[in-house]
């Protein structure tokens, strides 16, 4: 056991020194509890967030896949401490951030900052465009009037809006620039590190074309790290360095996007990647097998002992209702947790 | 395809009265048909009319909207000049209907035996255990396990995959020709949406219906449909085969459409875009209703809305470019 311990505190030490990580996150665990009863007791676990550990480096984009239920956007409002972890760590920029009270958390949330799914309804109808760009600058009570006029500007022609759009409402905005609004307000405070949730499902094709260009533009001439989550494989791979595939609050496979897309490892991966539909109009490809997975996700208020996907996978052996399996390092940055390949 | 359309929709135009007097041109003169066992899909952004002309198919359009013009015929049915008794009978024993949200479209106070038995009692005289029965097999048919316990659940009871394939069930009740589903996979999961399309496509085949599938997924479009039918402010822009329409896409939109998918076999940098957005069903340009996002725009395309000309067989696209004399004829 002190071995364990010993061993755990070098990896500890060695991850920490590494200044290119911008977000460290270890063994982070998020349960809600279910109420029941007359007396409102707590009568069971919902693991939405089940022991994941991952790092973000500087500049990259980390995007996490997953079905609805999979516990992505908990993860997401764990890390910027929207809510709070049940058990873990979380270091952002070299400060453990897990246990900060909200006023102390306040100054490290100018750096860290979300864009929400639903353009429709994370922006105040009654507040001008002007206004819902400040408030944050308000918030943070840094800059006096001409200064944050200044920046309000500065930050709209940046989004691609115009001047005379300051004094509009949102609900004179389509979908696309509304999500330009709250893009806006994300940056206005100048953070290093953006979670977006799902922030282009809601868009049509074309409209989701120009928030993707304008997300990467913005990265590019900000150095900005995202936290990319979405449903939408291929919108994942259009805009991330490194891709996790997430499943009932664990991590099924992490991989550098390429690896992923092109030797997934995980059968669930294989299963998500074969049940989108594509165009591949090349008549030399094969036409591709599809994976049908039966079923549907089971609750996470009631995971299957083991691996919790044993219930819908094509390969599923004894071993998988007794152990949890790993996440293992199966080639370099391509993690993977499967019995398949931790029996070598 | 030499037998007679099932769905023929000749010139139709539904337009909604605003306030103001303002018109919203929603569905702006629509032709077009489907054939036994065919797979159409219709394509398009919100607001391009492509949900409104499937509720004019219906006969689902209510105040302030009205169908103007045009006919629908569905067989030897004249749709538009049946009496709305006679409508009924039309919808669930002729065309079959699947929405996108299968929450709001079944009743959360019934349970999902109820709920079946009713459809199927409405449109065939037959007892209540007959119509029990009935509805077990088909709950069994599409693939739901333990029918018999399910019919007695509620709505909320069953995950989205699940709803939805009880609407499929009560849609193929009466064995329609036409299923028409609109949008039936958008509030569901990749691995059963997968499930859903497939089941879609296995009744398809089972009953020899045909099937109007509206999406805005092309990928959807590519894998399980033999036409598109594009549609732009209301109007169809383009039309072709599947395969065609996706590798050989002629009209302006269409290609504007296509660049800004995220590709899965290739890595872009950007992604292609269309600027600004869908003009509103009121205030269209004048002339092409694209010219005001088309990268091809000419001074003709802001004076005249060009017509959906033949550019080859089976191939029907709505651009000044293609016209005689026109650029790219």
């Amino acid at each position: 056991m002190t071995m364990v311990t010993k061993q755990q505190g070098a990896i500890d030490e060695k991850r920490s020194i590494d200044e290119d990580v911008l977000v460290d996150v270890r063994n982070v665990k998020k349960y809600f509890s279910i109420k029941g009863g007359i007396l409102q007791k707590t009568v069971g676990q919902l693991k939405a967030v089940d022991d994941v550990s991952f790092t973000i480096r500087k500049g990259e984009t980390l995007g996490i896949v997953g079905e609805s239920g999979s516990g992505k956007s908990t993860l997401g409002r764990v890390l910027i401490r929207l809510l709070d972890p049940t058990s873990g760590q979380i270091i952002f920029n070299q400060t453990d951030i897990t246990n900060l009270s909200q006023r102390q958390i306040r100054p490290i949330r100018e750096d860290m900052q979300m864009v929400f799914q639903d353009p429709f309804a994370s922006l105040n109808s009654k507040m001008s465009i002007e206004q819902l760009i400040e408030e944050p600058l308000l918030v943070q009570g840094k800059l006096a009037k001409p200064a944050r006029k200044q920046k309000v500007l500065e930050v709209l022609e940046k989004v691609g809006l115009r001047k005379d759009d300051l004094q509009k409402y949102p609900h004179e905005f389509s979908g696309g620039q509304r999500q330009r609004i709250s893009i806006a307000r994300a940056l206005v405070l100048n953070p290093n590190f953006v979670i977006c949730d799902e922030p282009v499902s809601a868009l049509d094709v074309s409209i989701q074309a120009q928030v993707l260009n304008l997300m990467k533009d913005l990265q590019d001439d900000l150095g900005l790290t995202y936290l990319f989550i979405a449903h939408d494989l291929s919108v994942v791979k259009h805009i991330s360095d490194r891709v996790a595939v997430m499943y009932l609050g664990r991590f099924a496979e992490v991989a550098p996007k390429k690896q992923l897309y092109e030797n997934a490892l995980h059968p669930y991966t294989q299963a998500l990647l074969s049940s989108i539909p594509i165009i591949d109009l090349n008549e030399e490809n094969a036409k591709k097998e599809r994976i049908k997975l039966e079923g549907d996700l089971p609750s996470p208020a009631n995971p299957p002992s083991g691996c919790t996907f044993r219930t819908r996978c094509p390969k599923v052996h004894d071993r998988c209702a007794i152990d949890r399996p790993e996440l293992i390092e199966i080639e370099k940055d391509h993690f993977v947790a499967c019995h398949l390949y931790s029996e070598r | 395809m030499s037998s007679l359309p099932v769905l023929d929709v000749q010139k139709l135009k539904t337009y909604f009265y605003l306030e103001q007097g303002l018109v919203a041109k929603a569905v702006d003169d629509v032709t077009f048909s489907v054939y036994p066992g065919e797979t159409v899909a219709i394509v398009g952004e919100s607001g391009s009319g492509k949900s409104i002309t499937a509720l004019s198919i219906m006969q689902l359009i209510n105040k302030p909207g009205r169908i103007v013009e045009g006919s629908i015929h569905v067989k030897d049915k004249d749709l538009l000049n049946l009496k709305p008794k006679q409508m009924t009978t039309i919808r669930g024993n002729h065309i079959g209907m699947i929405f996108q949200e299968p929450m709001t479209a079944l009743n959360p106070v019934f349970t999902i035996g109820n709920q079946i038995t009713e459809m199927v009692r409405k449109h065939k005289k037959v007892s209540k255990q007959i119509a029990e029965q009935k509805a077990i097999e088909l709950l069994r048919i599409v693939g739901i396990p333990r029918p018999e316990q399910i019919t007695k659940e509620y709505p909320h009871q069953l995950s989205g995959g699940m709803r939805q394939r009880v609407m499929i069930a009560m849609a193929i009740s009466c064995e329609p020709e036409l299923i028409i589903a609109d949008e039936p996979t958008t509030a569901l999961d990749v691995t059963i949406q997968a499930q859903i399309l497939d089941l879609l496509l296995e009744m398809q085949k089972r009953y020899n219906m045909a099937l109007l599938l509206i999406t805005h997924d092309l990928g959807v479009v590519y894998e399980y449909t033999d036409k598109v039918i594009v549609m732009y402010g209301g109007q169809i822009v383009e039309q072709a085969p599947t395969k065609q329409l996706l590798s050989l896409a002629k009209h302006p939109y269409t290609k504007g459409l296509l660049s800004s998918l995220p590709k899965m076999d290739e890595d872009v940098e950007r992604l292609g875009t269309i600027k600004g957005t869908v003009p509103a069903a009121y205030n269209f340009p004048v002339g092409c209703r694209f010219s005001t996002r088309c990268p091809f725009v000419m001074e003709k395309c802001k004076q005249v809305n060009p017509e959906l000309l033949q550019y080859d067989t089976d191939h029907l696209v709505r651009c000044h470019l293609y016209e005689e004399g026109g650029e790219r004829q």
